[in-house]
């Protein structure tokens, strides 16, 4: 799991505490298991002294006291990166490309290239599996098959999110054209 | 083996009534090269198809079929163009129902004017090796809906053709027959030399090209080099 790059992206939206980015990622992975706070400060332990965030601020609000996270100049670099790198593609891979996507959507990058770039991936993949010489031993055979079938779920859940991304454009656009028409 | 494309599909325009169904596409196929149009449907991919094997005339943009501008062909030129130099294979067969296994692969050649024991040679030669020996006398109606299809591949490539277009070739059957016919169509290509435009929405079978031509809401979307 790419919980280093998951708390990247959620300090790409603004400086945060261990609370809050634990709070954020529960709220934008509702279906995975909740990040426990002891994972939340080992991940920003290694990526402060990794140079990727930096501490901006201590803070003490009537409790025990905070320290304020943000992504540095690096970290930025090396979400950007992540974001832009299809995952490798693997029957254990779907959980880091929904990480990607659903990182990218919030923190308003497009992921149609990634996307495009995953599903070429893929089907690469897939081609090797498919079209090397004819697996005559029916039990390597059906272990291929079950590899083919997980590459294919992925790829139908990447035609679904390019839908997905699309009508998530016009209803942006169609608002955006409502409410000039209404001004 | 000459390298000029064998099709080239130029800022193509088509529309059925008011439904738009393509958008300034492009396509370049060279020789011997495998192309999956993939994408959902209603995309356009199935209309490309046909506009690039001169099934529909284009209302703008050009398509060059093996060095041929099919706008300045008229319809007679074009069929035998397509009836000589091209194969195609519909998600159905399409075979005719009156006529045995063997007479529906021998009847492009018939139609060329070739003679009939030659033809009738010819289309038993490719039947044995779709592994339909024993059905050269069995009407379309009492074969399978595998072995059909694997008669339609057989026709598509009796007259030896530069260039196969395929629209949802396995749409109609299951995985393993699906698999079977795969086999049998882009071997015989590859063998021969002869490119494939294989129009799928299954991505079992667009990994078997050696690129991808993703298509959304009429235009391409996306390319992608899989070899």
């Amino acid at each position: 799991m790419a919980t280093n790059e998951v708390v990247l992206a959620l300090l790409r939206n603004g400086p945060a505490h261990g609370y809050d980015l634990k709070r954020d990622h529960d709220a934008w992975f509702p279906d995975s298991r909740p990040l426990a706070f002891g994972q939340v400060y080992a991940t920003l332990g290694r990526l402060e002294r990794g140079g990727l965030v930096e501490v901006v601020e201590t803070r003490v609000e009537g409790g025990p006291e905070r320290t304020v996270y943000a992504l540095s100049e690096c970290g930025e670099q090396q979400l950007s990166a992540w974001l832009a790198e299809p995952a490798g593609p693997a029957a254990s891979s779907a959980d880091e490309i929904v990480r990607k996507t659903v990182a990218a959507l919030r923190t308003g990058v497009d992921p149609g290239e990634l996307l495009a770039r995953q599903r070429a991936a893929h089907l690469r993949r897939m081609r090797e599996l498919t079209t090397h010489e004819a697996e005559r031993d029916p039990a390597a055979r059906l272990a291929r098959d079950h590899l083919v079938a997980h590459l294919d779920a992925d790829l139908r859940w990447l035609e679904v999110a390019v839908e997905r991304v699309a009508a998530g454009h016009s209803h942006d656009h169609s608002h955006a054209a409502l409410e000039e028409a209404m001004r | 083996m000459s390298h000029q494309p064998v099709l080239r599909v130029n800022a193509v325009d088509h529309a059925y009534r008011r439904t738009v169904a393509l958008r300034g596409v492009s396509l370049t196929v060279g020789p011997g090269e495998v192309v999956a149009v993939t994408g959902p449907s209603g995309c356009g991919k199935s209309t490309l198809l046909h506009a690039a094997a001169g099934i529909i005339r284009p209302q703008a943009g050009e398509v060059r079929l093996l060095d041929q501008d099919l706008a300045a062909l008229d319809e007679v030129e074009r069929t035998k163009l397509r009836r000589r130099r091209v194969g195609m294979v519909l998600q159905f067969g399409q075979l005719v129902p009156d006529l045995s296994a063997n007479e529906n692969v021998a009847l492009p050649l018939l139609l060329d004017g070739h003679e009939r024991a030659a033809a009738r040679t010819a289309a038993a030669e490719w039947l044995d090796r779709a592994g339909l020996d024993a059905d050269h006398d069995t009407l379309p109606a009492e074969l399978s809906g595998g072995q059909a299809q694997r008669v339609a591949v057989a026709r598509a490539l009796v007259t030896g053709p530069a260039v196969i277009f395929a629209d949802e070739p396995t749409g109609s059957l299951d995985t393993i027959g699906g698999e079977q016919l795969l086999e049998l169509l882009l071997g015989a290509a590859r063998d021969r030399g002869a490119a494939v435009v294989l129009v799928t929405h299954d991505n079992v079978v667009a990994a078997h090209a050696d690129r991808e031509v993703r298509m959304r809401d009429g235009r391409v979307e996306a390319e992608a080099v899989l070899r």
